[in-house]
């Protein structure tokens, strides 16, 4: 039983080592995501355009969700008390990550810190169902409560 | 058996049952003299055309407004019938009685339609503090004026202007208006509903297809040669500046807003909020088209500029229009810019000030013979009272105060200018005593001196932009919001980033914010606002505007929003005939 015990983990060790896409994905922060955020726009930085299409881990906020479950939430530097679905009033902040999950199910509260682990895209995409835009997003991506 | 057959059928009426019957303009608008306007009239069911009779003072409706109404037989998803008829004047000041009737069924609606004297103003500048309350006014002069024995060392700007008057700020549906529908009793005369601006909120499904009312801007564009400037601190398709513009049901139709500041001709336009200027393909835009509106805007000869820096080259000696984009988003306020440093200060380092942008805009504007109209915005006045983060509130106050002062120096070298200053609404801030971190006592609320206890505040001496250069002292003002969420009170400055009090839990209910419960000496403030509410909220208290300069005799007393838009209207004679020519200017009008 012992052995049976360790020579899995040690297979999955060797897989790891063998295979960097099972090693801890890269992590990156907010405050990495852009070269330049200024009136004419916003340039990604060099470390984001080296990521794009790898899995990353990102830590953040959850945003408000529309509901409970949910296909895909946002996610932000600082908790963020606005809904810009549901209060004219609010517009997200400029640094946001749309977060598509790869298991749809319940959501954490808004406010929650949390790590999300996911495809990085980026480049202007407008989501078919709600119209909003996003720049930088995780596809596929999991996610647990710090 | 009886009783379910009765409750169904009960309920098949009711799921058929229209919206009320309305007619735009609403009863008691006033308008001025050729003003334009959409006439609806909107029935609470369907009905058939043969049927119905709209009078003006006893007359076919046809034959006052000049022109036949379109008949949308199945409007409210079919339930209900209504007549429009859009952009039309009335020519002959006077009193209007609307009947409109079908099947028997009346409703009926007055307006009064004033003419003016002649023009006695060239220009007109409209400074709004967004959201100004009394107590931000006190707090704004005892932090840059100082106080000593119970009189204070000093005036704001707007202070000593000779007329004065209280706002009253409600709208059609509502005590408690918002920034859009406020502003647009301002430029449009005529009293709208939140989130509306322009126009009359009727039952029409798009958000551009209802009852539209002319924009002061509008109006000085089609009948004079004057120049338009709307400048702000917050984004320029916010509700305040985009009251001078636009018509919508929705001020989030922020794409549309910057398209209008284009299309209806406005000479001078600065603020935040670039991302709707650019198209979708670069990063960062908020526009969900490809339309890039700086071009636009450069492509007809604006000057333009991004930072303080390009600001004061952009605008050359011939210089007579200019775009002015500072931030993606809402600029940021002056305890930002100047001293901590948080919001998107580090991304957006060269802002200019409120002050700065005055005198650019006067600049420029005063190069048209004809006058202009200014609308400066003090928008984060309010943007930071909403989260009870009554220093930027009160910093940003400084700051339309130092913006006034240049646009009163202008005032002062030919006394040809209206200025009024006012807030749009008011939030519920009171100036309650000071807080003594050396006072005795382990709670923070034992600190709080009221009455004799509270004596004054030690903040340093105002620099030479008239803020003092710290807010964390040791014995700083009490100030307390009167309408608030749950939250934790700090009874500190927020110093780092401004205030967050709330975030939305799984319910969709909004609570306090957990990232300042460990504060030392936080309390949880267990709110008095539904919990819906994310942050604090208007109120309905009046607001204080203060005015100078011709025109400006008009203004005391209590005063309704709409009577803002009169003033203006008097002083630039827009309702003016031309008979009177010649005469001493027009006696203020008899208050209704």
């Amino acid at each position: 039983m012992q052995r049976r015990c360790f020579l899995g983990t040690a297979f999955v060790f060797a897989l790891a080592a063998a295979n960097p896409a099972l090693a801890a994905p890269p992590r990156l922060a907010f405050s990495e995501l852009y070269a330049r955020i200024g009136v004419m726009g916003t340039s990604f930085s060099p470390q984001v355009l080296k990521l794009k299409g790898q899995r990353i881990t990102m830590r953040g906020y959850i945003a408000p969700p529309l509901k409970a479950e949910a296909n895909f939430f946002v996610l932000t530097r600082v908790p963020v008390s606005v809904c810009p679905f549901c209060n004219s009033d609010a517009d997200w902040p400029a640094d946001i990550v749309v977060v598509n999950l790869k298991n749809p199910g319940t959501l954490a509260p808004g406010g929650r810190p949390v790590e999300v682990t996911g495809m990085l895209d980026i480049g202007s995409s407008t989501d078919r169902e709600t119209g909003f835009v996003s720049l930088v997003r995780l596809n596929q991506a999991e996610w647990r409560e710090l | 058996m009886l009783v379910k057959r009765c409750c169904a059928i009960l309920l098949a009426l009711w799921g058929v049952q229209a919206s009320a019957q309305a007619i735009y303009p609403i009863d008691r608008a006033t308008m001025v003299v050729d003003g334009k306007f959409d006439f609806k009239v909107e029935f609470d069911g369907v009905v058939d055309p043969s049927s119905v009779t709209i009078t003006v003072n006893g007359q076919p409706y046809e034959k006052v407004l000049g022109a036949k109404a379109a008949f949308l037989p199945n409007e409210d998803n079919g339930k209900a019938s209504s007549y429009i008829l859009r952009d039309i004047s009335i020519k002959h000041p006077g009193k209007y009685e609307v009947v409109a009737t079908a099947a028997g069924k009346s409703m009926k609606v007055n307006w009064e339609v004033y003419a003016t004297g002649p023009r006695t103003a060239k220009n007109v500048i409209l400074f709004i503090g967004d959201g100004m309350t009394v107590a931000n006014r006190t707090a704004a002069r005892v932090l840059s004026q100082g106080i000593k024995e119970g009189k204070y060392m000093g005036k704001l700007s707007f202070d000593d202007m000779p007329r004065m008057a209280l706002i009253g700020t409600s709208g059609v549906e509502s005590l408690i208006t918002d920034s859009a529908n406020s502003m647009s009793a301002y430029t449009t005369g005529h009293k709208s509903s939140n989130n509306a601006l322009g126009v009359y909120a009727s039952r029409a499904k798009n958000n551009l297809d209802h009852p539209k009312v002319e924009t002061i801007a509008e109006l000085v564009k089609r009948k004079t040669g004057m120049a338009v400037g709307i400048v702000t601190d917050a984004e320029v398709e916010d509700a305040t500046p985009a009251g001078m513009v636009a018509h919508t049901r929705r001020r989030s139709d922020k794409s549309e807003i910057a398209e209008w500041l284009f299309l209806k001709g406005a000479d001078v336009v600065m603020g935040g909020g670039s991302a709707y200027f650019l198209p979708k393909s670069t990063p960062g835009s908020k526009r969900k088209d490809d339309n890039n509106l700086i071009d636009l805007f450069k492509s007809d000869g604006f000057a333009f500029a991004t930072t303080a820096t390009e600001l004061k080259s952009a605008v050359k000696p011939d210089t007579r229009k200019l775009l002015g984009l500072f931030n993606t988003g809402n600029m940021d306020g002056s305890l930002d810019r100047f001293y901590l440093k948080g919001g998107t200060v580090k991304q957006f380092p060269d802002q200019p000030d409120l002050t700065e942008m005055t005198r650019k805009a006067l600049e420029v504007l005063s190069r048209n013979k004809d006058g202009f109209v200014l609308l400066v915005e003090a928008g984060l006045i309010d943007k930071a009272s909403h989260p009870l983060d009554w220093e930027r509130s009160v910093y940003d106050t400084i700051m339309l105060s130092n913006a006034v002062k240049i646009a009163k120096d202008f005032a002062a070298k030919n006394n040809d200018t209206l200025v009024m200053v006012t807030p749009d609404h008011t939030h519920g801030l009171s100036l309650v005593g000071t807080i003594d971190d050396n006072a005795k006592g382990t709670e923070m609320r034992d600190k709080i001196g009221v009455y004799e206890e509270a004596g004054y505040p030690n903040y340093p001496a105002p620099d030479k932009n008239g803020y003092p250069p710290s807010v964390d002292v040791s014995k700083r003002l009490a100030m307390f919001y009167g309408n608030f969420p749950d939250y934790y009170e700090t009874f500190h400055p927020k110093l780092d980033e401004p205030f967050a009090p709330t975030v939305k839990n799984d319910k969709g209910q909004y609570v306090a914010n957990e990232a300042y419960k460990n504060v030392p000496g936080a309390v949880l403030r267990v709110g008095n606002l539904p919990r819906s509410a994310d942050t604090g909220t208007h109120t309905a208290d009046d607001g204080v505007l203060t005015a100078m300069g011709p025109g400006s005799e008009r203004i005391h007393g209590f005063m309704d929003n709409t009577e803002v838009f009169r003033t203006m209207v008097e002083a630039l004679g827009l309702g003016y005939d031309g008979k009177t020519k010649g005469k001493t200017p027009a006696k203020p009008a008899t208050r209704r």
